[in-house]
């Protein structure tokens, strides 16, 4: 099968193209030279005066697992008014902030986007994960499997075993299927489960007098060890707190030079602001991302309107259920982790949204290079995946970010950088931040850009001059090569695979993992992994 | 020759003990290891003699049968699909997309059972944690109208009232436990308390511990027929524990405020929280309903009582749910998974199943297999089938096939219906 | 003729293992044909412990075999399935869930009835 663009303004970072006038051929799902096709019998389109893009990667959403899922179940009231009725082999579905998985994949498709990563799974439960991916049509995609504060790492932490938590850690990937190592509150999700948290990193974690800390080092360092695709991939401690952003500095400092990606940034930036309401620090943390090598973020920008928060981040969860009032779901998952659902709607004229919101913009417009600042909303908990273009629109248009800062509290505005901010997105830069950029940082080769070799998942937009609708409504949109939807409509269902990594581990750990499964866990050794023939087709991407 | 096969996962009830270890000669099943009794019956009485499908009682081939029940489905103005918690879950997918793509409402048992534990959760959320989490925590446990000792034999051993764990190496000697129910039960008799209300007042009892928990006076001594003194002495122990955990069952789904009792229950474990680490865990019964729950919820957005009628999911529990498009004669055909309404359906609504074209998915004989209009006797699911099963604390567990009949999965006789109504 | 009393009915062990034997078999039967009753409600009702007793609702009527059992006043218990479904009505409150728990139910020794016709 053979697809021609032709003619289109290539916007393609990785390979220099910025807006050139180009053709990209398409055959057997990957991007080919134009020499390597048949002319005669590829399917061509006229491109001409349309921007072509490599499609989107979404580098961190919750979208589907056993935290997604209970989302979607507390919140019915989500679904009514967001149906999409079944046509052809396209799903039926439902959801606004929490979409049922085949709108969930369709959705994507509908904005040019391609890949994305689910932003954590706790490895008890990677199975379901695993399961639920299956039904996300439409997208490639890998799960973050969550360690930050898992027994065995920390008691590896105490006893200075730092080999045998390195063999863990790879030997846990492999079982659950992971794509990279996600830390999340270290040590304040354990700490909940005796009702307390963490507040600077170094406290102490009850019952092991290890420190967040140094969970934070051992993991990062262990990531860059095994050589992973991607860095790993850090909620840090104290999110949503006037402290945030001091810490967030501080864990930068402590990575010591390994890398990191540090995600949903914007609700990890905060300072003590006055009459109880944060104000931004962006500037701060800005400033240390810009001076460290190997770290990279997204932002989680704040969308006004409704949103569903879900982390693994269990004290943080509770914490927005005693300010909201709003319904809770918690989850303690044995030795491993823990997280919670709180729906929340986020308004412009509530002084601590408006914070938020400037927060996640001073951080796009402060961190200077694009290829270490992604677009993200962490979906759903700062709005849903389907506001990116709203984002896009901020970034490239300041009179509109104008408009929307003005209409936020004065008690938000009044020490905000934001308005001294002049600093427009170029349609390159877009291209970075939410393509070229999260693929080369989750270290997918084939992801996010147009060379010759790459998948052939590719978007193509009118340009216009309102940035939210021309990014809102691709023209057309292909996963491998095949047409997925067609100005801005879903028009085929197609499976996605996974991609996964396998490390290397001295084998020797399994027998002592049986043995420790035996008092740790609830579950047989055999049947915690996550075995062959389940899930997507699985692709394992190479470490080191 | 005889196999031993370890790590089998017993699939009947939420408990989904994956520790068993079976041993069969060919297809029959001859010894199981650390089952209790219910499951014990699930491997030793599954019949796995040669069966072919039934149209109208008489022997057919299989692809006769796959015709005629896409017939009846196509021919159907209102199908239902019901049951599905005996099966597993990559054949809930199945049914789904059978629903999805004949426009029937599709239904669980969780709508007989903890339907209004998923109303409540829907209502104000839901605290709760993984079974590990209570045998190595928790040191108080409160189980509210529901009897383990009956219901879910390996519970207390596995999981609660004598497992010993990280934080509770003596067992039950560093657990103070409470029963709650309307009589006596052999799990009462091995609590440290026994709350005995009087039925029907699950709901006074609990929103005076409510009350309670926030240091505020009831204006009786008695409440539901339990001195206040004893619900002060409760409310004491929740609030100072290290890590408490509520179970509930019918007794509350079942009472007259159904969903508003439990969601009582998760307020107080919630409103708890501010005091003490507190959570609750339904006992789910059938070994794979909370698995229903989950693949309903992600295809469709919604746990059960599910219509694809107009193409899109629609919510409609006491509309969409089987008890009552049966007891008000709304569905025109059934297909009926690895389920037996025809035994556990109040009688006027099974009677229904029996006055439309019913097509029956399951391994063994039942009620409504005796009149179905087409049979497929399919491979028992953990025992002749593998796939993927949910706890009741929602941990996914691979189930393993142990005996090989030959027999289709139900995911396969769905697959081939969606085949030729498509 | 007295006042009716609350039924309830749910899970044995019994019931369970009978269940796996198959709906027709004598273990099913032995283990869903009876209902646990309050002493006093059965001399009260003149019902023998082991004696057989009638159930009827308005859904319809049932004979099983009366035991004493750890019941509160007014409360009877039988073990689910399909024998006590045939006095479950189907109102289910808008949740789908009937009164599994909770129907009223009249009880009279069956040698009464017998005697009556």
């Amino acid at each position: 099968m053979m697809l021609g663009i032709l003619g289109g303004r290539v916007y393609d970072p990785r390979s220099g193209k910025d807006g050139e006038v180009g053709d990209i051929w398409v055959k057997d799902g990957r991007v080919v030279a134009a020499e390597d096709v048949d002319r005669e019998a590829a399917q061509t389109i006229d491109a001409a005066g349309l921007v072509v893009m490599p499609g989107g990667v979404d580098v961190h959403a919750h979208i589907a697992g056993g935290e997604v899922n209970a989302g979607r179940k507390m919140r019915p009231e989500d679904h009514r008014g967001h149906e999409r009725a079944r046509a052809g082999n396209v799903r039926a579905g439902a959801g606004g902030t929490v979409p049922s998985t085949y709108l969930t994949g369709y959705l994507y498709s509908e904005l040019g986007y391609t890949t994305a990563m689910q932003a954590s799974a706790a490895p008890l439960v990677a199975r379901h994960t695993h399961e639920e991916l299956e039904d996300v049509p439409n997208i490639d995609k890998g799960a973050f499997i969550v360690m930050g504060n898992n027994h065995f790492i920390m008691k590896c932490i105490a006893d200075r075993q730092p080999e045998k938590a390195r063999d863990y850690v790879a030997w846990l990937l492999g079982a659950s299927r992971g794509y990279a190592i996600k830390v999340v509150n270290p040590g304040g999700v354990e700490n909940w489960k005796w009702g307390k948290n963490v507040a600077e990193l170094d406290d102490e974690v009850i019952g092991y007098g290890v420190t967040p800390r140094q969970i934070v080092q051992t993991l990062a360092t262990i990531a860059d060890d095994l050589g992973l695709p991607h860095s790993v991939h850090i909620h840090g401690i104290n999110l949503g707190r006037h402290t945030s952003a001091r810490t967030t500095v501080e864990t930068i400092a402590a990575l010591d030079g390994h890398r990191a990606h540090l995600c949903h940034l914007q609700f990890l930036s905060y300072g003590a602001g006055r009459d109880h309401v944060h104000k931004s620090e962006a500037a701060a943390v800005a400033a240390a991302v810009n001076a460290s090598r190997g770290v990279t973020v997204d932002v989680g920008q704040l969308v006004f309107g409704n949103a569903t928060t879900m982390t693994c981040d269990g004290p943080l969860q509770h914490g927005l259920h005693r300010a909201t009032g709003n319904k809770w779901i918690n989850d303690d998952v044995e030795g491993e982790s823990g997280g919670g659902i709180v729906p929340i709607e986020y308004k412009p004229g509530n002084p601590i949204h408006g914070t938020m919101w400037l927060t996640g913009m001073e951080l796009f417009l402060l961190i200077d290079d694009p290829w270490r600042v992604f677009l993200s909303t962490d979906h759903p908990n700062a709005g849903p995946f389907t506001s990116y273009p709203q984002v896009i629109k901020l970034l490239m248009d300041r009179d509109y970010r104008r408009e929307m800062f003005e209409s936020l509290s004065p008690r938000a505005r009044r020490e905000a950088l934001l308005p001294e901010l002049d600093r427009e997105y170029s349609l390159a830069e877009i291209a970075v931040i939410t393509r070229a950029g999260p693929a080369r940082a989750l270290g997918l080769e084939r992801k996010g850009h147009l060379g010759v070799g790459a998948d052939g998942d590719i978007a193509v937009y009118e340009e216009r001059a309102d940035k939210e609708a021309m990014f809102a409504r691709p023209r057309y949109v292909y996963k491998g090569g095949a047409l997925v939807a067609r100005d801005g409509v879903v028009l085929a269902d197609v499976s996605g695979h996974t991609f996964s990594v396998a490390p290397e581990y001295d084998a020797g750990i399994e027998a002592e993992l049986r043995e420790y499964f035996k008092k740790a866990y609830t579950v047989s050794f055999d049947n915690y992994s996550v075995r062959d023939g389940s899930g997507p087709p699985t692709e394992i991407v190479a470490c080191g | 020759m005889s196999t031993l096969v370890e790590n089998v996962a017993c699939p009947f009830c939420g408990c989904l003990c994956d520790d068993l270890t079976v041993e069969a000669e060919g297809t029959e099943i001859l010894k199981v290891r650390l089952a209790c009794s219910s499951g014990q019956g699930i491997f030793k009485d599954y019949d796995p003699s040669p069966r072919r499908p039934l149209i109208e009682g008489r022997e057919v081939e299989w692809d006769e049968a796959v015709a005629a029940a896409a017939k009846i489905l196509a021919a159907a103005d209102s199908p239902l699909i019901y049951g599905l918690s005996s099966s597993a879950s990559e054949a809930q997918r199945k049914a789904v997309a059978l629903a999805d793509r004949i426009g029937a409402v599709i239904d669980s048992t969780s709508s007989v059972c903890h339907g209004p534990t998923g109303l409540a959760m829907q209502a104000v959320g839901e605290p709760t944690c993984t079974l590990g989490e209570v045998r190595d925590r928790a040191d108080l446990l409160v189980f509210w109208g529901c009897n383990p000792d009956a219901s879910h034999l390996r519970h207390f051993p596995r999981f609660s009232l004598t497992a010993k764990g990280a934080l509770t190496p003596n067992g039950r000697a560093d657990r103070t436990v409470y029963v709650v129910d309307v009589r006596p039960t052999g799990s009462s008799k091995k609590a440290d308390h026994f709350l005995q209300v009087d039925f029907g007042t699950d709901f006074e009892v609990l929103t005076t511990l409510r009350l309670l928990v926030k240091g505020m006076e009831p204006s009786t001594d008695t409440v539901g027929g339990v001195p206040v003194a004893r619900l002060k002495e409760l409310v004491e122990r929740m609030k100072s524990c290290r890590y408490g955990v509520a179970f509930m069952g019918m007794g509350l789904t079942m009472g007259s405020a159904r969903q508003l009792n439990v969601a009582e229950l998760f307020t107080l474990v919630a409103e708890l929280n501010e005091f003490a680490r507190f959570s609750v865990i339904p006992m789910r019964g059938h070994g794979n309903v909370t698995g229903a729950d989950q693949v309903l919820t992600w295809t469709s957005g919604y746990p059960f009582a599910v219509s694809f009628a107009r193409g899109y999911p629609q919510f409609g529990p006491g509309e969409f749910t089987a008890v009552d498009m049966l007891a008000r004669r709304a569905a025109d055909a059934a297909v009926i998974i690895a389920s037996d309404p025809g035994a556990h359906f109040p009688a006027a609504a099974a009677a229904h199943l029996r006055r439309i074209p019913t097509i029956v998915l399951d391994h063994g004989p039942s009620v409504v297999s005796s009149h179905a209009s087409v049979l497929f006797p399919t491979a028992a699911y953990g025992v002749d089938a593998a796939g993927t099963a949910y706890r009741m604390d929602n941990v996914p567990i691979p189930l393993t096939k142990v005996i090989s009949t030959g027999r289709p999965t139900d995911e396969e006789i769905l697959d081939r219906i969606i085949e030729v109504v498509s | 003729m007295s006042e009716p009393l609350t039924l309830i009915t749910g899970r044995t062990r019994k019931q369970a293992i009978g269940m796996h034997k198959g709906k027709d078999s004598p273990e099913y039967r032995a283990a869903t044909a009876l209902v646990e009753m309050n002493p006093e409600d059965m001399a009260r009702l003149n019902i023998e412990d082991g004696g057989q007793a009638l159930l009827r609702t308005a859904e319809g009527e049932i004979e099983l075999t009366a035991h004493a059992g750890s019941l509160p006043a007014g409360l009877v218990f039988v073990p689910m399935g399909t024998l006590v479904n045939k006095l479950i009505g189907t109102e289910t409150l808008g949740t789908g869930m009937p009164s599994f728990k909770g129907q009223k139910v009249d009880i009279a020794p069956v040698a009464e009835r017998e005697g009556a016709s």
